[in-house]
């Protein structure tokens, strides 16, 4: 039986300045006007350093904290070990630091979910010629859906996770704003959060640094306190996701040219999904260069299976068509100008935003130009809004064209 | 009650342990001596064992040389479904510890939708099969608490030629077990159902029944199942045969108490599905959908309100599968994912089935489809 640790009062005298320093950034995470010990937060743990450390904070605040995570794919489907009823190393982490914190932990089985919501979507992402973000699918229709539903069922005040976004509370209720540390801002992977997910939701991490969750992390004395942060895609072993995409669609993966844009047949490829617009390295034609000019990825022609490369101007775009528009900003006047309003988008995740003008054009669309060509945007990302550092929406690539004269 | 007492109602997946096994169990623990040894510290044991492998084969009606100590009714399983070699032919609605010991040849026999075995198809089964087969039919359904005909199985399986078994882990101390009527050839039982320790059981076998050990080494059990025995559990799981008649005695209390449970949920939600309520069921068993509402966050709910219940087979990260019982009943998957198995026991009170039905009733309105997002 593991011993429940009675947790140090987190603003105890004796603490250490820097954790003391640490949880007054905090604040108060949840703010509602109901006494902590009544008011139930269920926290999304996946076992990371991240979430642990929320879920402390609240546990430590006096909260009555639940902690939930998601199996959400087989752990042992990289061997195709089918029905394999274990869980993997994140789950029994995300018990661990439950057991320490002395709060109920439960996991729940979302794997069809998971697959039907967000990797099915994720291989035909792919074979369409779109470079996906999976874990902003992940967000808005497994976490910030299914499990905030279920926290509702079960009574909760406010459902926590540990990305690195700040949710303040302006005039027109709750806003998102970018995380406090620009390194590690995650905003972008949650641009798809609807306002009432939203004013359910809590980020208590988000003004925080990665190096001060840690000291957290070691002050609450949890055992992943070192984890390393988790990289890539979950559900795509050793980063593979070619091999994901052929197993749940066998044969689709087609082998093709690689095609210069002026028309010259480069090379073969051995399908699409090998490639992203913008890359440059590892096309497999040799040289990488044409009269000493590197060559990019420019465009994937799914249907002719081509891959299209070109000069890095040929990279250039200045116009993005967005599509799913969801806006958590203020309305726009209603005329919204000809002209659009002056916004920062983020085109990637680890891009910096750049200065750009958006038009909304009617239903969830929008139009956004670029005060600047940006080089490498590809379909199938997210184009994220930001005025400052709040996030007013965001929506997925459609298309891209260029108006720059180069 | 106060919320911080638990409100314990899944005996069918344990019970707590009951004062007179833990005393048995106390006593035995200071007994020294190796059961097979010869010398008096040995003897000791020896009478432990036993003088409760007569309380076992009492409660069943059994010759006390027909019980083989096991380390739980999952063994008993194993050993009675692989032990014959001959091919399986068993009911869809088995537990894990036979469906998985049976392997891929096993046939197995339909249920209806009340959660009864098919008769007629176990006979058709039997009918068009040549050598020699094993039958398993449990006489209790752990899940939905329904009651199969195994006499009937049974005298199905002599007119072929069949050896029949049956899994009585969720039936001992529930329904009256005779094996002088009841014409089985091997009997599985487990202690920690009806309030004996964990990791004790027996398969009870008829004399004659060629039965392959599944561990060797020493000749405890009369060869049949290697292993110094667990003498202290041994003695835990006679104490609690010996009480089987107060148990038995008790169920018409714990079926008014569940019965008292479903009426009072089903006055609120008339629509309420309760699972093979159409068929024999044991006393302390209701296995009820709350439809719309997943079992796995019914499970956590009336977790987090100090009442532990069960849905479908808890494996063992926690994680919940849909069940194959209510699979094999035919139940819709929507329902059968939403099904929640109540089990009452010795401990069980009113004050249980008050806190239990406030809670399913509050959860049921908290989740309803109009509440405000």
């Amino acid at each position: 039986m593991t011993e429940t640790l009675i947790l140090p009062d987190p603003v105890a005298p004796g603490t250490d300045a820097v954790v003391r320093s640490v949880l007054a950034q905090i604040g108060d995470p949840v703010g509602i006007d109901k006494p902590r010990a009544q008011t139930r937060v269920v926290v999304a743990m996946s076992g990371g350093v991240d979430s642990s450390v929320t879920a402390a904070v609240l546990a430590g605040a006096g909260y009555d904290v639940v902690g939930i995570t998601l199996q959400l794919y087989d752990q042992g489907l990289a061997l195709a070990r089918k029905g394999a009823c274990c869980a993997g190393q994140d789950i029994y982490d995300a018990r661990q630091v439950a057991d320490r914190l002395g709060i109920p932990h439960y996991v729940l089985d979302y794997e069809n979910r998971f697959s039907e919501s967000v990797v099915e979507d994720f291989a035909d992402s792919y074979l369409r010629g779109e470079t996906p973000v999976p874990c902003i699918r992940c967000n808005q229709r497994v976490k910030f859906r299914d499990l905030l539903d279920t926290a509702r069922d079960l009574g909760a005040d406010a459902l926590a996770t540990g990305h690195y976004a700040r949710r303040i509370v302006g005039p027109g209720g709750a806003e998102m704003h970018r995380g406090q540390d620009p390194g590690r801002d995650q905003s972008y992977f949650l641009f798809a959060t609807t306002r009432a997910q939203l004013e359910f939701l809590r980020f208590p991490l988000g003004g925080l640094t990665k190096p001060q969750t840690r000291v957290l992390a070691a002050h609450f004395g949890l055992a992943v306190a070192d984890k390393p942060d988790s990289q890539d895609i979950c559900f795509v072993p050793n980063g593979s996701y070619a091999q994901v995409v052929e197993r749940l669609r066998p044969g689709a993966v087609v082998p093709g040219d690689i095609v210069h844009c002026d028309g010259r047949v480069l090379g073969r490829h051995q399908g699409i999904i090998g490639y992203t617009i913008g890359q440059r390295r590892g096309l497999g034609i040799g040289g990488l260069s044409d009269h000493d000019q590197p060559l990019y990825v420019i465009g994937l022609d799914a249907a002719a299976h081509r891959v299209i490369v070109g000069p890095r101007e040929a990279l250039a775009r200045d116009q993005v068509e967005v599509a799913e528009v969801n806006w958590l900003g203020d309305p726009l006047p209603a005329a919204n100008g000809g002209e659009g309003v002056a916004v920062t988008v983020k085109l990637r995740s680890t891009q910096t935003a750049a200065a750009a003008r958006l038009l909304l054009t009617g239903g969830d669309r929008a139009r956004v130009t670029l005060a600047t060509p940006q080089y490498g945007v590809a379909p199938g990302q997210a184009c994220v809004f930001y005025q400052g550092d709040r996030l007013l929406g965001g929506g997925w690539i459609r298309g891209t064209s260029s108006n720059f004269v180069a | 009650m106060a919320a911080d007492t638990l409100c314990y109602l899944d005996y069918n997946a344990t019970a707590p342990l009951r004062p007179t096994a833990r005393a048995a169990m106390i006593a035995a623990w200071d007994v020294a001596g190796n059961a097979s040894s010869p010398h008096s510290a040995g003897r000791a044991a020896r009478r432990i064992v036993e003088a409760a492998r007569a309380q076992v084969a009492a409660a069943v009606g059994a010759p006390p040389a027909a019980v083989i100590f096991t380390a739980g009714g999952t063994e008993a399983d194993n050993l009675a479904v692989t032990g014959t070699g001959h091919m399986v032919v068993m009911s869809a609605i088995e537990h894990d510890a036979v469906r998985l010991a049976a392997g891929d040849r096993a046939v197995t026999i339909p249920v209806d939708a009340d959660g009864r075995i098919a008769l007629t198809a176990l006979e058709r089964i039997l009918s068009a099969m040549s050598g020699s087969a094993l039958v398993s039919v449990m006489l209790v359904n752990n899940e939905t608490g329904t009651i199969q005909p195994v006499a009937e199985a049974a005298a199905i399986a002599r007119r072929y030629g069949a050896l029949i078994h049956t899994d009585a882990v969720q039936a001992l101390g529930r329904v009256a077990i005779d094996l002088r009527r009841l014409d089985v050839d091997m009997i599985s039982l487990s202690a920690h159902k009806l309030g004996g320790p964990k990791g004790v059981g027996a398969l009870i076998v008829r004399d004659g029944v060629p039965l392959r050990p599944l561990l060797r080494g020493g000749g405890q059990e009369r060869r049949r199942r290697a292993g110094t025995e667990n003498v202290a559990g041994i003695a835990g799981f006679g104490a609690v045969c010996a009480e089987v008649e107060q148990s038995l005695a008790d169920q018409v209390r714990l079926a008014g108490l569940r019965d008292r449970l479903e009426a009072t949920i089903r006055s609120a939600d008339p629509a309420l599905v309760v699972f093979g309520a159409t068929a024999p069921r044991v006393g302390n068993t209701s296995c009820l959908a709350m439809t719309g509402v997943a079992a796995d966050t019914q499970l956590m709910a009336f977790d987090l309100a100090g009442i532990a219940v069960s849905s479908g087979a808890a494996c063992s990260s926690g994680k919940v599968a849909t069940s194959h019982v209510l699979r094999a009943m035919a139940a819709a998957p929507d329902l059968a994912g939403s099904a929640v198995r109540v089990s009452l026991g010795w401990g069980s009170g009113p004050d249980d089935v008050a806190r239990f039905t406030a809670a399913w009733l509050g959860l049921r309105q908290r989740t309803r489809p109009d509440r405000v997002a």
